[in-house]
């Protein structure tokens, strides 16, 4: 090439051409760049030569070192199923009162059952736990069928109003809208919030009290303590599913609403089912 | 007569959007096809309007003529076109940002994000970068070639027709017509017509290069030129696909299950490496040396990083496809030939840092090359963070994760939108034949602004890259997952928020280059001091 034209500020000869006042420096590869340049490539032939990395006709070279990753993966589960696996059948085998009583059982009953809990409860129950309104909070120890792990378990494996399992657990409070009258409604809305806090109407919550002994006792109890056979709420906790407020309370006696909770036990098996009760019973609230 | 042919091409398309319209088979090609009539019968009106009847010598003498022999209209149209869809496309940015952080503001069905996200993707590659591209590949050829754009009107041709290529793919997409291929969302019909655009591209660009009056070719051309090229083998390929129906915005790939992956990211990949590589890199082989006054570093470095560059990058696809179904050999050679790319992206860097040696007080005293200097250093950055996530340990925890989205904008933000924001503060000035832009102290604006969102942008993807690729794989010590997916979700709230923050910010600068170019072409200039230390900015450049 000519160098004829020397770049005055760098001392550094061009290549000659000129673009639209471009010219381009004769200087040289820069030594750090090539050798860098040259290790990636021996390491790129190395990493080649080690693992699988060359197409054949029908297959690929497998490299020195027999690396597959599907393997890989085989293996890592093996692993956690082999470690796992005289634990789950002591799970599977013993009754839920001897996993409680076992600490080592119990604590890995428990971090099986989180796990299983944040894949499958969660959606509705929450990622703490803490419930969101029409669904039940499992951290307190109000528990509308039952807070034992065997109550546990029964709901959890066959669900609540589950249609798709006979063993579910029932119940239906009546739509007190076509039986009582709209002022009776508010009267028994008033005496329900003054169970577990003041009611607005102090004359409307005595009226009440009658309303509340005619129809609602039978199933909620004579002082609104609830029935866990029944799954009828305890009224006089202040934890309320549908709202706390004497028109939400009102609401739900004219057109009550009602949870849906399916069955575990067919999906998930009776393993985790347990793991499961093991977990929401260690929550705080189990009995 | 004028536009004579151009009006009798138009009035034909409108008149067969109509009879697809009619005979659509499904609703979306149907709603699709009643905009292309709309769109169509408005240029035609607009084209008609503009006609005379004079006879054709008198009509030929156009109304600015270029006193300096190029062809500048499309290029002045392309830099308007560039800011223009660079505000639409980071404003679609801010909105998905946000969309992410409160769901609440999806509005189903049209702007969804699952709409808007390919909107954004778009809007910003392909009608930002792509008309910055068209725009200054069309610029530096004429210029460094000393010729005229070959072709005559068909420069014109591949303006508009990009144009309504960009319209119909984002109306596409909030109709809800994808081929769900990441990049390649169009629908068959509007591929078929960007493939017509693109070859005309290519004929304008090849022709001007074969009938330059320079004995060599320039390196900006090389990189424009390998971009071009390869956009349109990429993009042919990765769109082979059988319509449903003449009639019908469905079709179907020619490929399936892990080849329709691999190929996929094959042009995924390299629509990376050669849009908004290469050909950002004959952007800046251009407009460096033009902006510094000073000869590029090395021609040997250029020459040998090119071709390394173009002949690594297209077989860097597969890392993209890390532990899946995926052979591992193609896996191992997607990463090896990711790590041997390092080099020779990096020799792009040196040479357009070095160039600079000689320069560098410019850095204090003109904010355009300070965005040029910005735009290499995003470009180095992120050509090493992407040969390290190609790495498959790295890409175990990187992958699926925010620190890819992260990536991405390091490399879109920081180097794309830098040099193209760069480069149209060198081109209009001199296309409008001003003395210089409407304010220098609003470019050094801008600059902090896209600076600053770009660091908060990147800083907060590595946060909640990172923390969501621990989340996801955290064990406890029985061997149980400890996070929901839901969790690593609801983890990512302040990340995305303060993300949504740098987009903002970076928006803010592209308003302020909006109003500054529009101030520059209106021929307007803010009498205004230099901010402090650059005193010698107010003079011209050369």
């Amino acid at each position: 090439m000519k160098n004829d034209h020397i770049d005055e500020v760098s001392g550094v000869s061009t290549t000659g051409h000129e673009w639209d006042g471009i010219r381009e420096l004769n200087n040289p590869l820069p030594r750090w760049w090539v050798w860098t340049f040259y290790a990636t490539i021996v390491w790129s032939i190395g990493y080649a030569i080690l693992y699988p990395a060359w197409p054949l006709i029908n297959s690929a070279t497998t490299g020195i070192l027999g690396y597959s990753s599907r393997q890989e993966l085989g293996r890592t589960l093996d692993g956690v199923a082999a470690s796992q696996a005289e634990r789950l059948a002591a799970i599977s085998e013993k009754p839920l009162a001897e996993i409680l009583a076992d600490e080592e059982l119990r604590r890995f009953a428990a971090s099986a059952g989180a796990a299983a809990y944040k894949v499958n409860c969660s959606q509705c129950h929450g990622s703490g736990a803490q419930g969101s309104p029409g669904y039940p909070n499992l951290n307190d120890d109000e528990w509308l069928w039952g807070g034992d792990i065997e109550a546990i378990h029964q709901t959890i494996a066959h669900g609540i109003r589950f249609a798709g399992d006979a063993g579910s657990r029932y119940s239906l409070m009546p739509a007190f809208g076509d039986v009582l009258e709209r002022e009776q409604i508010n009267q028994v809305a008033a005496h329900v919030a003054s169970l577990s806090g003041t009611a607005a109407d102090p004359v409307a919550a005595e009226a009440g009290m009658q309303v509340y002994a005619d129809n609602c006792a039978a199933c909620h109890g004579e002082n609104g303590e609830g029935n866990r056979d029944l799954g009828a709420p305890d009224l006089t906790d202040a934890i309320w599913l549908y709202g706390a407020s004497e028109e939400e309370i009102a609401q739900q006696v004219r057109i009550p609403r009602h949870g849906m909770m399916p069955g575990w036990a067919d999906r998930l098996g009776d393993t985790t089912v347990k793991q499961l009760s093991v977990y929401v019973h260690s929550l705080g609230g189990g009995e | 007569m004028k536009y004579g042919v151009e009006i009798v091409g138009l009035t034909l398309a409108t008149f067969l959007a109509l009879v697809a319209a009619a005979f659509a088979q499904d609703a979306a090609f149907e709603a699709h096809m009643w905009i292309l009539f709309l769109v169509l019968a408005v240029s035609t009106i607009v084209l008609m309007r503009k006609t005379t009847f004079a006879p054709a010598g008198a009509a030929s003498i156009p109304l600015n003529p270029d006193t300096n022999g190029y062809m500048d209209g499309p290029i002045r149209y392309g830099a308007i076109a560039t800011v223009f869809w660079g505000v639409v496309g980071f404003l679609v940015g801010v909105v998905v940002a946000l969309q992410l952080a409160f769901p609440d503001l999806n509005i189903e069905p049209w702007f969804s994000f699952g709409r808007m996200r390919p909107l954004h993707t778009s809007a910003v590659v392909f009608a930002f970068g792509g008309n910055a591209l068209i725009a200054t590949s069309f610029y530096v050829v004429q210029r460094t070639s000393r010729a005229r754009l070959f072709g005559g009107d068909l420069a014109w041709f591949v303006f508009w027709g990009y144009q309504l290529f960009i319209v119909m793919a984002a109306t596409g997409y909030l109709l809800g017509i994808t081929q769900s291929r990441e990049y390649a969302e169009p629908e068959w019909y509007v591929d078929l017509f960007l493939t017509v655009v693109w070859v005309a591209y290519l004929i304008v660009f090849l022709g001007t290069i074969v009938k330059r009056k320079e004995p060599h070719i320039y390196v900006a051309n090389w990189f424009y030129l390998s971009f071009i090229v390869t956009i349109a083998m990429l993009h042919v390929v990765n769109n082979l696909a059988m319509p449903v129906s003449l009639f019908g915005s469905k079709s179907y790939s020619l490929f399936a299950g892990v080849q329709d992956a691999l190929t996929q990211w094959w042009y995924g990949h390299n629509a990376v490496g050669f849009f908004l590589t290469a050909g950002f890199l004959g952007m800046m082989y251009y407009f460096v040396p033009k902006q510094a006054n000073r000869p590029v570093y090395s021609y040997r470095l250029s020459i040998i990083h090119f071709w390394a560059l173009i002949f690594l990058y297209i077989w860097a696809g597969p890392h993209h496809l890390h532990y899946t179904a995926l052979p591992d050999w193609a896996q191992t050679l997607g990463m090896v030939f990711s790590i041997m790319l390092w080099m020779p992206s990096w020799g792009g860097m040196i040479n357009g840092l070095m160039t600079l040696s000689g320069a560098w007080d410019k850095v204090r005293t003109d904010p355009i090359i300070r965005m040029m200097v910005l735009a290499i250093a995003f470009y180095g950055m992120s050509t090493f963070e992407g040969p390290m996530m190609s790495i498959k340990a790295v890409n175990s925890l990187s992958h699926y994760t925010d620190w890819t989205i992260g990536h991405v904008h390091s490399g879109a933000l920081g180097w794309v939108g830098m040099i193209s924001f760069a480069a149209v503060y060198y081109m209009v000035p001199k296309l409008w034949n001003r003395d210089g832009l409407y304010s220098l102290r609003l470019v050094t604006w801008h600059f902090w602004l896209a600076t600053l969102g770009i660091v908060v942008y990147a800083a907060v993807m590595w946060v909640s890259g990172i923390q969501q690729g621990l989340m996801w794989r955290e064990y406890d010590d029985q061997g149980f997952l400890v996070y929901s997916f839901a969790e690593s979700v609801a983890a990512m709230f302040p990340y995305y928020v303060l993300r949504a923050l740098g987009g903002v910010l970076y928006l803010a600068g592209a308003l302020i280059m909006a109003f500054n170019i529009t101030m520059t072409i209106l021929g307007h200039r803010r009498q205004e001091t230099p901010f402090d230390g650059s005193v010698s900015a107010l003079q011209p450049a050369e």
